[in-house]
């Protein structure tokens, strides 16, 4: 039998391409890897029976050679994605049965192309958190145990998603990223993601945390495949008035060019301090293989990115204790009965959100309200403009700007989920990416000491993922980097 | 005139500034494509937008922007090119996403001005601080079920236009005046229909009363009036509490206030230190709203003539009297409707019968005029008759009563029932010297009292059915008789 789990997207679209082997074979492998990997954690809600059911029309299309561009490969997707029909929760006691009546633009684009929905994945509460330690339905795990043989998270928010493509369950899968939450987790689980430029794919039916700065992209197991969804997800969507109109290229060819010439960019703030001494070491590596292809390093300089975590910390929260208003209880929602309407309200929220979604919503209610929001809110407007300033004025000078992706490899289960504040450092360099709207990936690059995965964050000019994908399909080439944990959590 | 209101000590003023709600004529919401119709099912006019389900996201209708903009030329404002939303966050039942779509700092339309009569020959100008564009909320019923409230959305997510006026006016007469102007203005632009009933325009009034010269006195602030009527009861009363207040050395609570029409009173809703912190903050889900002067200039060249324009060239025009220019401009539909009537027709005699016969008519049977019993053909044809001498206006009104119950063409009723005037000197000669033969003793006392004519006069009516000229009977009478 096939070895499903190793193939790509790519690998797979051309076996099947072959009739080495037929989608409904594929995808009943990857519905036992789902079954088989439970106690990881990563579904919230499987659907095998829609995935089956598609599996045998994509045949059919297969046979009368009229597949589509991703017919029949098995995806995972957040459950921060609507999906019409198919319980949607956020990973949230808020949501916990709420089935939309729609479905959202980006899974909709992979369904045209042939696409099949496996499950929805676990990730922490309404896309909140960095090691998808706050979900309602529990704890991912990381498919990578560290040598102590101790569990760690698989990163947040999209740790579901990162989980589900490191253990081979579904060929790639589908994240939100609004301050690092697909790459974090790329990172944490040597798997490849990407958040595309603000604006490139729609937010419409995606479960909104903060709506300037959410995004949608793939975690998948090459860059390649990565290329391909993206090629698939990406779309002007007259529904949702912040998505752009710009022309989308074929981002696959870009994982095929050369990068002589090109100008990576590595900021000088980033060699300071806190970085994992494993990380650093891979960040020089990193510089020597893009030298040998041609590429040339030079330094440059963000003056302003150390403002950026206490800047997404008063603007995210401020637009989500707005967004998640919504979840009163009236509506769709879980509600909790009471006596008047204000007691429904305060009982609803209190029981249906948990402690790290209450906590932002307090902090965004705070520094929204009258007499704080010059003084926060406004602030940090303006931080996030010079922000934005600071990446314009370097991509005069670089095509890409290359660093690590999180400070510190995976850690342990636990290990941060006591102190919010220790946790949000974690996002220190995916955020500044998320307030300057523009593309970034993480891609795998090795394993550290503790045999974890080590992720290099590449970051673009607004709507140029073809420059990120071409240093990252390098980069990829070089680290010859192997996905494949030990399979723990099969019980033999 | 004198708008002073008299207290035990001395003479008040009385401060209002008005916040009118105007629904925008739109066929869809203002950021959804849900319909707008009035008096749907409830609950059958609602999107997922409208509904605040997840993940859903608001795009703005361009008619709505359009509208505001020619609202804002109506009202000789500045329009914005760029302005923004904000989210408005408060929680209610009937506010599904949390939150209100409104303009906070940066509004569609800057300032304005509204010009009232005052009476015949003063006028005033009320100016106009801002308008913006917003959303309107959902309905809560609470006379569905003994336990539950239930919510319509059919509301939610309407377009409104918030009406913001300076605090310039300062009686209860004005604030009538000028949302009667208000109201004429937008009907004439086709922004807003007016329609007090339906909700389509609501309004809220501050009040506050000072002594002549005196800063500005504490306001309250009375929500949600929806009649003119119900706006000048309003008023009349909180200015009165108000000064009773001070008077009685009392202080006035900053407080919102609610109007209960069946009492005729004011009574507090919440107070200042309930008030909401709204949270206002630019919605992330919407670019800034930005468009070139060239729509303005557009829209600009496009826009119909307006009632303070319109009364001038009645006036002009046709020699109109401003009391009637006044009354004809007051809707459009009652200017469209008389310009056409008089066309080709002496203006007064229109004018007259416009106002006079046919409003009369109009109100008894409980007609408007877009769906009046009369067309304009046939009462162009009756004015016609009486411009050229045809019939006599006493019969013209006969004739009227005729046209009203089936719209009979006048000319044809005139003809039918013999109501020609009589306008042959000869005949009419013939039956003046027939009286006067008959009635010495009437012809000895005109000599003395020439005042008497009126008899002959009315001797001659009644020979001839009403029918004989008045001004030839009344040549040929004083001929004969002086």
């Amino acid at each position: 039998m096939t070895e499903f789990s190793t193939l790509s997207i790519k690998e797979t679209i051309t076996s099947l391409k072959n009739k080495d082997f037929s989608v409904s074979e594929l995808v009943d492998f990857h519905i036992s890897s789902m079954e088989n990997g439970r106690e990881l954690n990563a579904f919230i809600t499987e659907t095998a029976d829609i995935a089956r059911e598609k599996a045998s029309d994509c045949d059919q299309n297969y046979s009368k050679g009229e597949e589509k561009p991703l017919e029949g490969i098995p995806l995972g997707i957040k459950d921060m994605f609507c999906t019409k029909g198919v319980k949607t929760t956020a990973s949230s006691k808020m949501l916990e049965n709420f089935v939309p009546p729609y479905e959202s633009t980006v899974t909709q684009n992979l369904w045209n192309d042939g696409a099949i929905l496996l499950g929805k994945l676990n990730n922490d509460e309404f896309a909140m958190g960095s090691s998808n330690e706050t979900s309602f339905f529990g704890e991912v795990k990381n498919p990578w145990k560290n040598n102590k043989d101790n569990f760690t998270v698989p990163g947040g928010s999209s740790g579901g998603s990162a989980a589900s493509v490191a253990a081979g369950m579904g060929l790639a899968s589908l994240g939100t990223d609004t301050g690092g939450s697909i790459r974090q987790p790329a990172s944490f689980t040597g798997t490849v993601g990407l958040k595309p430029t603000y604006g490139r794919c729609s937010r419409w039916g995606i479960i909104a945390f903060a709506s300037s700065l959410d995004q949608a992209g793939p975690i998948t197991k090459t860059v390649k495949d990565c290329a391909l969804l993206l090629n698939s997800i990406c779309s002007y969507d007259p529904k949702d008035s912040t998505s752009s109109q710009k022309k989308i290229p074929d981002f696959e060819k870009s994982t095929d060019e050369s990068v002589k010439g090109m100008k990576i960019g590595i900021p000088k703030e980033y060699e300071a301090d806190g970085i994992s001494e494993d990380i650093t070491e891979y960040l020089e590596k990193g510089k020597e293989w893009l030298t040998e292809s041609g590429a040339e390093i030079v330094e440059i300089s963000l003056p302003h990115i150390k403002y950026a975590l206490p800047c997404y910390y008063i603007i995210a929260p401020a637009e989500a204790s707005s967004n998640l208003a919504r979840y009163d209880g009236v509506k769709f929602t879980h509600r909790v009965d009471a006596d008047n309407i204000i007691d429904m309200y305060e009982e609803t929220r209190s029981q249906g959100f948990g402690d790290e979604v209450k906590r932002r919503i307090m902090i965004g209610t705070y520094v929204l309200s009258s007499g704080y929001y010059d003084a926060y809110y406004l602030k940090a407007q303006k931080v996030r403009a010079m922000i934005s300033k600071d990446f314009k004025e370097a991509f005069k000078k670089v095509d890409v700007i290359y660093g690590p992706s999180t400070p510190s490899t995976a850690f342990e289960l636990g290990d941060k989920k006591k102190d919010p504040l220790e946790m949000y450092l974690n996002d220190v360099f995916t955020v500044p990416v998320n307030l300057a709207g523009l593309p970034a990936m993480s891609v795998p690059v090795g394993l550290d000491k503790e045999k974890l995965p080590v992720g290099m964050q590449l970051i673009g000019n607004s709507f140029d993922e073809e420059s990120i994908l071409s240093i990252a399909s390098c980069i990829e080439k070089s680290a010859k980097f192997d996905l494949n944990p030990n399979k723990w959590w099969i019980n033999e | 005139m004198n708008n002073l209101i008299k207290g035990e000590t001395g003479d008040w003023e009385v401060v209002i500034g008005i916040e009118v709600h105007a629904q925008i004529v739109s066929n869809s919401k203002l950021f959804s494509s849900a319909s707008t119709k009035f008096g749907g099912e409830h609950n059958t006019q609602v999107s997922f937008v409208d509904a605040g389900m997840p993940g859903m996201l608001p795009v703005i209708n361009w008619v709505c922007v359009e509208q505001a903009i020619r609202t804002g030329l109506g009202l000789n404002a500045k329009i914005n090119n760029y302005s923004i939303f904000d989210r408005k966050n408060y929680f209610y039942p009937d506010l599904p996403q949390g939150y209100q779509i409104s303009q906070f700092k940066q509004p569609i339309v800057g300032e304005g001005s509204v010009t009232i009569d005052i009476d015949d020959k003063k006028s005033k100008t009320i100016r106009i601080e801002r308008l913006h564009l917003e959303q309107d909320a959902g309905k809560s019923l609470h006379d569905q079920h003994p336990e539950f409230s239930f919510v319509d959305l059919n509301r939610s997510g309407v377009a409104l236009m918030e009406i913001v006026s300076m605090p310039d006016i300062s009686s209860a007469d004005e604030a009538q005046s000028y949302i009667k102007k208000l109201r004429s203005i937008m009907r004439y632009l086709g922004t807003c229909d007016g329609n007090m009933e339906e909700g389509s325009l609501r309004a809220d009034i501050n009040v506050s009363v000072r002594k002549p010269g005196d800063e500005l006195g504490t306001r309250c602030e009375i929500k949600n009036v929806n009649s003119i009527k119900f706006i000048g009861q309003a008023i009349d009363y909180e200015a009165r509490r108000q000064i009773e207040l001070i008077e009685d050395s009392k202080i006035i609570d900053q407080e919102t206030r609610l109007f209960d029409p069946k009492k005729g009173e004011t009574r507090s809703m919440r107070s200042k230190e309930e008030a909401h912190d709204y949270r206002y903050f630019p919605d992330p889900d919407l670019l800034p709203l930005s468009f070139s002067e060239n729509i303005i200039e557009e829209i600009k060249s496009e826009l119909p003539e307006l009632p303070d324009d319109k009364k001038e060239r009645f006036q002009k025009e046709y020699s109109l009297s401003p009391y009637d220019s006044n009354i004809l401009v007051s809707e459009i539909e009652i200017a469209d409707f008389f310009e056409a009537v008089t066309k080709g027709r002496d203006p007064k005699i229109a004018a007259n019968w416009i106002t006079g016969e046919f409003f009369a008519a109009m109100n008894k049977l409980g007609f408007n005029i877009v769906d009046s019993p009369i067309t304009i053909d046939n009462l162009s044809k009756l004015i016609k008759l009486i411009e050229e001498n045809i019939i006599s206006k006493r019969i013209a009104k006969d004739v009227f009563e005729i046209m009203l119950e089936n719209n009979e063409d006048p000319e044809e009723i005139v003809e039918r029932e013999g109501l020609k005037q009589v306008s042959n000197s000869g005949e009419l000669e013939k039956i003046i010297d027939n009286i006067i033969a008959n009635n010495p003793d009437q012809v000895e006392a005109v000599k003395l009292k020439p005042k008497l004519i009126g008899w002959f006069v009315g001797q001659v009516m009644k020979e001839t059915n009403g029918k004989a000229n008045p001004k030839l009977v009344n040549d040929l009478l004083n001929d004969k008789l002086n």
